[in-house]
């Protein structure tokens, strides 16, 4: 869409790891084994709530080809403070109680005990033999009962953060934040029209397709080897440093190819336990979740409920905006209640605004990342309220938008000023496309939705090498969850200016290259890009030092054009350029190995912004929702591989479809989880889904040579209110709890027509 | 788990002998969609599990003056490539292609859907309103049952023990007749019915003249709504006649709440989808 | 618990293996016989991440004992390609960018082929219900299903 100033990047090129991925080489994290190894399985309370009186294991133990049993007694207790982790900011109290259950189970699924075998079927014979004894205690599942003052209270010490004078009383809410600009009572003063309404979401799951897996081999020298299916095998190794007290440098994590992640991938759950078994048998131990395990006790994203409050004048311009924000943490606290306030009304230029979170426990596991964490359930609530707003002001859903919309030099309410960004830019993509443009067809109807996420920058480190050929090797430490390693080698490529097929990309291991944050935030193809944009700089500065060498010139005299080294100017001599196989050629007599390297901590990430817009139709007889059409448009930066950027904006709509229409953790009375598979778990399949078209808006990053932007999360934003919206207009009904699921619909629309309903 | 067998027998009788000798621990293997399931789950664990698709009589189709016998373990798949019995019972093999994906349709069968004993099984609504026997060997020999007969409650049948269902006839039927099986789900593909509706027609010179109706997952077992036949036949399928045919399905619901559904919204798409599936039964009956 | 002998063919050549009676085909094919290209997604036949096929018939080879493997010919991914060049299939996911991950890949690929085997012709809707019982989380359908219609017009363009 840009004109394209450059060689490589804005191709689409096959992806490095394109054919081991399509002929079922590429290994992913089930798919390890050790010769010797062992098979661990964990043992999950059947309760969500109760104490754990005693573990008696010495049956399992004995147990032929049972070689350990791990409990919470097999990790050090951990301080109850906030450290950094392998620069994640966790509370290692928490964090040990969740992969091990030690004075209470806290919800159905929590690990209490696990066991290493040599065969799968002994491992779970020998789960079968543990007697835990539990005194089964009151749960709490709901967000706003658990805030209630009679509400069962999960931990005795904790105090709700945030609230002045300190609280004395154990509570619920882990903690009470705000954020204010301006003053929105004297906003409201001046609204002409207040909207005020109050969502729900339930908890959703990520839903990668592969279980959580991990093969650990702790040596008798203590060294520790890992291999694992993770975001980040930098905070697997911090982690299980933390945990097991262990020193992080004798620690090596191997990532697998990683299938999904989402956010999910980012905590750790079996490989501590693996490590533990492992050390306690001395042989390797493999682990694997089962997809029931994935969902009883791996991070959902949380449910919550918003209330909102937007006051405009009549010609739409918004003067106040207010929301609370109650997520549900799950077992401890640390749900994304802070993104959840801060991108709530980030789109918006409002001089206005308040903004409460709690964020709160209850008895379900503990949530985890989840694509733009929070972003979604607050979008759902304020982009739905605006939708009301230009129903009652009689103002195209875009339009009202862009009256409002955040430009390079609003305020945001979190604190920052935004830089250059693309809102305007995207909503008008999306007014003009050829989607907006088009009559909605007879029986369906249109919705409209904006989101946001700031995108994040952070650690990275990458390296790269000359081979003896001259080709090249860039090294990295993110695990490619959709396409980076094409992203980076692209970016290289083009650094280089040679092509793309003489860059091969690597992910390496811990100890093979310097520190990675996780891959998640869209952070891989803006930071670490920029690391491996830095890396071939600096590995461009040693090959103009080794052509000056060759031809006796100063460093300075010889420039880098098109893969080549050329002299400067005519001043500084007549030389055939030097290629870089003539270069890596004649390295050893120029000072050996060519390498370069870098390591940042990357700021300046920018924001990103997208507007949806859905037809659809509703059988009002059946409450069942189908989408014709669907559009995305993003200010997605520099697309760099543009057919994956669109990959991420098609995923994200769907992901957002599935938790507007299907998608929800439904408990039993006794806080059981039931729908822990895929056939009650729905996410969206095949045939519920159009294409999903993309409008990608380049509005350049100011702070990245390439201009890039994180694409992943924003697209998961919209699509709640996007469907929301639409059916708002198809049924006159405006639904307000997610999911939108067939009997919920079929429900609200017979309530607004008794007459059908008394059939 | 641990001294489980595996047989696959060439004959029924050698099939029948080997559940009658596992003292009830004895699982026959079709598809083995649900079985395999329900395995892994530890929900069951036989003693011995009967893999009955080496037996020629449960693996194949047969046209039978006029009708059709459908062996027990023919896979969906199998069922929704035969063009003849496709167009004589469409709404038969509807509901069996609606079980599962591709992949459960290349082994999933029509027994194993009657004897997972399921009330929400999609074939068992349309095998009911098709009039289907089944035919069942056990150790005391053959016998013929109305497939509405076998179903006894949630994963219970009548089957008694060591008996094995051989097969499904289908009756042959007058020119004016077809079939439909509409279900309810949430997506598009790979859920369980939240209601399920099977609907037989024959209609003669515009007036129905002949109707079953089979209802799913409204009750502990599919059910036979026979007020909701009557009010079809005899009348032209008018409205009037529709409306008083989903009154009927209504009052036959006996739904609970669950993660699927609630009692009132189950209760109410069994009157619409027993509107379209008749629609549609009809519209093909028309065509013939 | 006696083991079963079981003699088969997959991807052409015949292959014998040992199993105990409950084992699944999925736990052979990974676990002895070191094709990890199928994929454990969920175990219950949700997914389509382990699909392969048995006498040209689409299944999940999650729902089926290996003891079945008796007598039958199986495919799975690691068949697909021929010598050194990819299936057409394969080679427009690549070109394509209709994986993200690449978990889900390989039962799509296999499915895929199930569907191109029998209908050279689908049309969208056909592609999409014959592709529901294999779930991606990653890319939200569009590229694999553009992935499998533009091999499809190929594949016709070719046999013409």
């Amino acid at each position: 869409m840009s004109s394209q100033p450059y060689k490589w990047i804005g191709t689409r090129p096959n992806r490095p790891d394109g054919a081991d991925k399509v002929t079922g080489r590429a290994r992913f994290g089930a798919d390890f084994n050790m010769p010797g190894q062992l098979i661990g399985k964990v043992l999950r309370s059947p309760h969500a709530h109760a104490v754990i009186r005693s573990i008696d294991t010495s049956a399992a133990e004995a147990l032929p080809g049972v070689k350990a049993v791990v409990t919470a007694k097999d990790f050090p207790e951990q301080p109850n403070v906030i450290v950094p982790t392998g620069e994640m900011q966790v509370n290692l109290r928490d964090v040990t109680r969740n992969i091990m259950a030690r004075e209470k189970a806290l919800y159905e699924g929590h690990a209490v005990a696990a066991v290493a075998a040599t065969t799968e079927a002994i491992a779970r014979e020998a789960l079968s033999l543990i007697r835990v004894e539990y005194e089964v205690l009151p749960h709490v599942i709901d967000v706003e009962e658990a805030m209630r003052d009679d509400a069962p209270v999960l931990h005795d010490h904790l105090r709700t953060e945030g609230v002045k004078p300190e609280p004395q009383k154990a509570s619920n809410i882990a903690k009470r934040m705000e954020n204010i600009k301006g003053d929105v009572a004297a906003g409201f003063k001046q609204a002409e029209i207040v909207i005020e309404r109050s969502f729900t979401t339930q908890p959703v799951h990520q839903g990668y397709i592969e279980p959580h897996a991990t093969l650990a081999s702790a040596a008798e020298d203590g060294q520790v080897q890992i291999w694992s299916t993770t975001q980040g095998h930098f905070q697997v190794r911090g982690f299980c440093s933390r945990l097991l007290n262990i020193e992080t440098s004798q620690i090596r994590v191997t990532p697998s190819e990683i299938g999904g992640g989402f956010g999910g991938k980012t905590v750790v759950y079996l490989e501590p336990v693996a490590v533990r078994l492992s050390q306690k048998t001395g042989k390797p131990v493999k682990m694997v979740m089962s997809r029931e395990e994935v969902f009883r006790a791996s991070g959902p994203a949380p449910g919550g409920s918003v209330k909102v409050k937007i006051g405009a004048r009549r010609d739409g311009r918004i003067v106040a905006a207010e929301c609370t924000i109650a997520l549900q943490a799950g077992a401890f606290p640390g749900s994304p209640i802070g993104p959840a306030c801060w991108t709530s009304f980030a789109c918006y230029d409002i001089d206005n605004i308040q903004v409460i979170g709690y964020d709160v426990v209850s008895n379900r596991p503990k949530v985890a990342a989840y694509r733009a964490p929070g972003a979604p359930i607050s979008a759902w609530g304020v982009e739905s309220a605006l939708d009301i707003l230009a129903q009652e002001l009689g103002m195209d859903p875009i339009d009202l938008r862009l009256k409002n919309a955040a430009k390079k030099g609003t305020k945001t309410s979190y604190g920052p000023t935004f830089d250059t960004i693309g809102f305007v830019e995207t909503l008008e993509a999306a007014k003009n496309s050829a989607h907006y443009k088009s009559p909605v067809k007879p029986g369906y109807t249109r919705g409209v939705a904006a989101g946001f996420w700031f995108n994040v920058g952070a650690d990275s480190s990458a390296a790269a090498h000359v081979a003896e050929d001259g080709t090249v090797t860039v090294i990295s430490g993110n695990p490619d969850i959709g396409g980076s390693r094409a992203s980076l080698a692209l970016m290289a490529a083009e650094e280089l200016g040679v092509d793309y097929e003489k860059v091969r990309p690597v992910i390496a291991d811990t100890s093979s290259i310097g520190f990675n944050f996780v891959t998640g935030g869209s952070r891989v193809t803006f930071a670490t890009g920029l690391a491996v944009v830095n890396a071939v700089k600096d590995m461009i500065r040693e090959l103009k030092g080794r052509a000056a060498k060759t031809w006796g010139v100063d460093p300075e005299a010889v420039v880098w054009e098109n893969g080549m080294a050329r002299p400067a100017g005519s001043n500084v001599g007549e030389f055939d350029p030097l290629s870089l196989a003539q270069l890596a050629a004649s390295a050893g007599k120029t000072g050996g190995p060519i390498n370069g390297h870098a390591q940042l901590n990357v700021q300046g990430a920018g924001p990103g912004f997208g507007v949806h817009v859905v037809d659809l139709a509703v059988d009002r007889d059946t409450g069942i929702v189908t989408i014709d059409r669907y559009t995305a448009a993003q200010d997605v930066g520099t697309a760099i591989h543009p057919s994956y950027v669109e990959g991420q904006l098609q995923g994200g709509v769907v992901q957002g479809i599935g938790w507007a229409l299907n998608e929800e953790y439904i408990y039993n009375s006794k806080g059981k989880l039931d729908n822990p598979g895929f056939l009650d778990y729905r996410m969206p399949v095949a045939s519920d889904l159009p294409m999903i078209e993309t409008i990608l808006v380049e509005v350049a990053n100011p702070s990245h040579p390439y201009g890039v932007r994180g694409v992943g999360e924003v697209p998961i934003v919209p699509p709640l209110a996007t469907v929301g919206n639409a059916i708002a207009r198809a049924t006159g009904v405006r639904m307000t709890d997610l999911p939108m699921s067939p009997p919920k619909l079929s429900a609200a629309l017979d309530a607004a027509t008794p007459r059908m309903a008394a059939e | 788990m641990n001294n489980i067998q595996y047989v696959a027998p060439q004959s029924i009788d050698e099939a029948v002998a080997a559940m009658a000798a596992a003292n009830g621990t004895g699982r026959v293997l079709a598809g083995g969609t649900d079985l395999l399931i329900q395995m892994r789950a530890g929900v069951v664990s036989p003693g011995i599990i009967v893999d009955v698709k080496k037996i020629v009589e449960m693996t194949t189709i047969d046209e039978t003056s006029g009708g059709y016998r459908i062996g027990a373990a023919v896979s969906g798949a199998v069922i929704g490539e035969h063009a003849r019995l496709k167009k004589a019972w469409p709404g038969v093999v509807e509901a069996i292609n609606l079980i599962g994906s591709k992949q459960i349709q290349g082994r999933a069968s029509a027994g194993g859907n009657l004897c997972n004993a399921s009330p929400a099984a999609d074939s068992v609504p349309a095998l009911v309103a098709a009039g289907a026997i089944v035919t069942v060997q056990g150790p005391k020999g053959r016998r013929d049952v109305p497939v509405e007969k076998i179903h006894a409650g949630p994963g219970r049948t009548t089957l008694q023990p060591g008996e094995i269902v051989v097969s499904f006839t289908l009756p042959a039927r007058p020119a004016g007749s077809s079939d439909a099986y509409l279900r309810l789900i949430p997506r598009t593909e790979m859920d369980i019915a939240v209601v399920g509706c099977g609907v037989s027609l024959t209609i003669q010179n515009g007036t129905c003249t002949a109707a079953r109706v089979g209802l799913g997952a409204v009750a502990p077992t599919v059910l036979l709504v026979e007020d909701a036949a009557k009010a079809l036949a005899g009348s032209r399928l008018d409205d009037k006649a529709l409306e008083a045919a989903a009154a009927a399905c209504r009052a036959a619901c006996k739904p609970i709440n669950d993660k699927r559904g609630t009692i009132a919204y189950r209760t109410k798409i069994a009157g619409v989808l027993l509107k379209r599936a008749a629609g549609i039964a009809a519209e093909r009956a028309g065509r013939k | 618990m006696a083991k079963l002998h079981i003699s088969t063919t997959i991807n052409g050549e015949p292959i014998e293996f040992l199993c105990d009676p409950p084992q699944t085909m999925l736990e052979v094919l990974r676990d002895q016989l070191g094709l990890t290209g199928s994929k454990e997604g969920c175990g219950s036949g949700d997914c389509g991440a382990c699909s392969i096929t048995v006498d040209g018939r689409l299944v999940c080879s999650c729902l089926m004992l290996a003891a079945e493997a008796e007598g039958h010919r199986l495919e799975t991914i690691e068949g697909m390609a021929r010598g050194d060049q990819l299936h057409p299939l394969q080679k427009k996911f690549v070109e394509l960018a209709a994986l993200q991950c690449g978990i889900c890949t390989p039962g799509f690929l296999v499915a895929s082929k199930a569907l191109l085997d029998r209908n050279p012709n689908p049309t969208e809707t056909e592609v999409r219900y014959w592709l529901a019982g294999n779930l991606c989380r990653c890319t939200g359908y569009d590229k694999i299903i553009r992935a499998v219609m533009e091999v499809a017009a190929d594949m016709r363009e070719t046999a013409r």
